[in-house]
């Protein structure tokens, strides 16, 4: 009866079987995590870029800007629900309304205040006087919102589950990809299609030419400064509900869309979402592939890709100086 | 020739004025010096880099190598002499300088600094996981013995190590001050300047920032050895941004003139620090923002240009910078 014959075959198509199942599952997990891990670290990083390409700034303060937007957007949900206010819908506006108050109120205010004195310096140095406003950025939301943690999960309930190949996740997670999508296409579209970003663009390319054009260069800093620390808020007002949202969240944060805006090519909207891609998909990977990779095989990739692209995935060279 | 002279006549005094200070001041003083001078071999490293345009992010690399080297070589072969132990973080400096050197010398200005910062990182993360070298947690270290004597008191053990590291400061800040008054220090000013330049008059600017990232590399392990002896505890936080931050925050402060604003300027740091955490423990982080702000926004020049200002006009050697490259604009 026992022909091991007769058995062999039928196991060995089963084990098979099974290893095929379970890769094409690891891949998907992969895939999908990394597309929601990339999806707000483009709405981040691409403020980031931005603000590089007009100002010449390598923001070290970017991510402070992203953890006041978590931290603003968490009070908002935590008032909203809390006091049972009306429609939960509106709780998303009033994220959104969060990240468009956070910038209103931050991007003069360091643009005008502390930016422009610096404006003629290195840009390395610019990096370290950046480098002071996290500094003095983070101590200043410990003091705002205190040293414990906000949760604001309510608006990531709220859209339910969706599953793929046996795999379940969260609505809320495929919103922000759509949301990060949206972000995209309507930065590329306004710097691209539209008069404001023409003159934008205009000032990426020759901030003195523009000025002797009748370009207003000092506004369009405001503006793109501005502009820039939006999207770090948006991403942090829409990271908030996934997150507990707490001290130095921003620091991670900022390594992280370093590392994308460094990879993608510093100034680039297109290279941004790339790299965005494909730091999520390395860091997807690495959680379940190798775990104890996770802290560091962002650094790796971006090592890897200036060791081949000097400048990037997707910036020019420029000219040296003779 | 007449440099050379006047440097290790100044390098003698040096040394005798700190082995006499270290007497007369308290003895946390003595402590915070002595971690003061071993933060700013380190960014006397960055410094060496600086004078050739190059900015480093990424100094904890080889801040926590020469750490590392000297933290295992205690645990694990027994050596507790600190000058064997230094010696072996300036090893372990050199030969990761000498490996990264070559794949580093093409980039510049952001992307150099981007890209150490990356390697810190990487370096970081691994150690982190490297549990066989205590992981996240790190490593307790024993007191150090110098040439043989082993201070019985933990004050004569603070004062030893204070003048042992001292002694090391003042022989490295001297060799830098010749190797800065060299033609091929001199070079790299060339090289900040204008490097297609440099490059026809027939120096390779590869060559130039090759050497200077090397010899920032060796100073970082020397300053990791000997932060590792004062601590008397190796973590992987020794390779984190935050730490390489701190060194690219001293070099700015001291400026690339002067090779002994560097240490003043750590001196200064360290008290700004213990100050600002006393008088503002919540905030103090902020206060040292505040503080980073208001030195690049007044002193451009870093500390260095302070003296460089009150030297009398005839004075004034050959290489000072004939105008500030951080008012270039940009």
């Amino acid at each position: 009866m026992h022909d091991p014959e007769k058995w062999k075959p039928i196991f060995r198509k089963d084990q098979a079987l099974y290893v095929q199942r379970t890769s094409v599952k690891l891949a998907a997990a992969i895939l999908i995590d990394g597309v929601i891990d990339a999806s707000w670290l483009f709405i981040v990083a691409v403020g980031l870029t931005l603000v590089f390409g007009v100002l010449n700034i390598l923001n070290f303060a970017h991510g402070s800007l992203f953890s006041v937007g978590a931290y603003a957007a968490a009070s908002a949900v935590g008032w909203y629900y809390g006091g049972d206010l009306g429609p939960p819908f509106l709780g998303y506006l009033l994220m959104l309304g969060a990240a468009v108050a956070v910038a209103l109120i931050l991007g003069p205010l360091l643009e005008r205040g502390v930016l422009r004195f610096f404006y003629r310096r290195d840009e390395v140095v610019l990096v370290l006087v950046t480098y002071a406003l996290f500094l003095i950025l983070e101590d200043a939301t410990k003091l705002i919102w205190g040293a414990e943690s906000y949760y604001a999960s309510e608006p990531y309930a709220l859209l339910g589950n969706v599953s793929f190949f046996g795999l379940s996740y969260v609505g809320y997670d495929f919103a922000l990809i759509g949301l990060a999508v949206v972000t995209g296409l309507l930065l590329w579209f306004s710097l691209n299609r539209t008069i404001t970003g023409k003159i934008v663009l205009a000032v990426i390319h020759d901030r003195e030419i523009s000025r002797a054009m009748g370009v207003n260069v000092t506004r369009v800093f405001a503006f793109a400064f501005t502009l820039g620390i939006f999207l770090a808020a948006l991403g942090g007002a829409f990271t908030a509900p996934k997150i507990s949202v707490q001290p130095g969240i921003g620091v991670t944060v900022i390594l992280l869309s370093f590392a994308v805006v460094v990879i993608g090519g510093l100034g680039s909207v297109e290279g941004a979402a790339i790299a965005a891609l494909f730091v999520g998909f390395a860091r997807a990977a690495a959680i379940h592939l190798v775990p104890w990779a996770e802290l560091f095989i962002v650094y790796l990739v971006m090592a890897l890709v200036l060791a081949f692209r000097p400048e990037g995935l997707f910036r020019r060279m420029s000219a040296r100086k003779i | 020739m007449a440099g050379i002279v006047r440097t290790l006549a100044a390098a003698v005094i040096a040394c005798a004025a700190l082995a006499l200070a270290g007497f007369v001041i308290p003895n946390w003083l003595v402590l915070v010096a002595t971690l003061a001078f071993s933060k700013g071999l380190v960014a006397l490293g960055i410094v060496a880099l600086m004078r050739g345009g190059l900015v480093s992010f990424g100094q904890g690399t080889f801040y926590c190598a020469g750490a590392y080297a000297a933290g295992m070589a205690m645990r694990s072969f027994g050596i507790g002499d600190a000058a064997l132990l230094v010696a072996l973080g300036a090893i372990a400096g050199l030969i990761l300088g000498i490996i990264i050197a070559p794949l580093l010398a093409g980039y510049r200005g952001i992307f150099f600094a981007t890209l150490t910062l990356a390697l810190s990182m990487i370096v970081y993360g691994i150690l982190n996981k490297t549990y066989s070298l205590g992981g996240s947690d790190g490593l307790n270290l024993h007191a150090p013995s110098f040439f043989g004597y082993h201070p019985a008191r933990s004050q004569n053990a603070s004062y030893a190590l204070f003048l042992f590291t001292s002694l090391v400061t003042v022989i490295a800040a001297a060799l830098c001050r010749i190797h800065f008054d060299s033609v091929r220090g001199l070079l790299s000013h060339a090289a900040r300047d204008n490097e297609i330049r440099v490059e026809y008059l027939g120096a390779s600017v590869r060559w130039i920032n090759g050497i200077n990232f090397v010899i920032a590399a060796v100073l970082g392990g020397v300053g990791g050895a000997l932060s590792a002896l004062s601590l008397g505890h190796i973590d992987p936080d020794f390779a984190f941004w935050t730490t390489s931050g701190e060194f690219v925050f001293l070099a700015i402060l001291s400026g690339y003139v002067s090779v002994t604003a560097v240490f003043v300027a750590a001196i200064l740091l360290e008290l700004v620090r213990s100050y600002s955490s006393q008088y503002f423990p919540n905030t103090w982080q902020g206060a040292l923002g505040v503080f980073l702000l208001l030195i690049i926004l007044f002193l451009p020049g870093g500390l260095g240009s302070l003296a460089l200002r009150l030297r009398p006009r005839g004075a004034k050697p050959a290489r000072a910078p004939a105008e500030n490259p951080n008012d270039r604009a940009p």
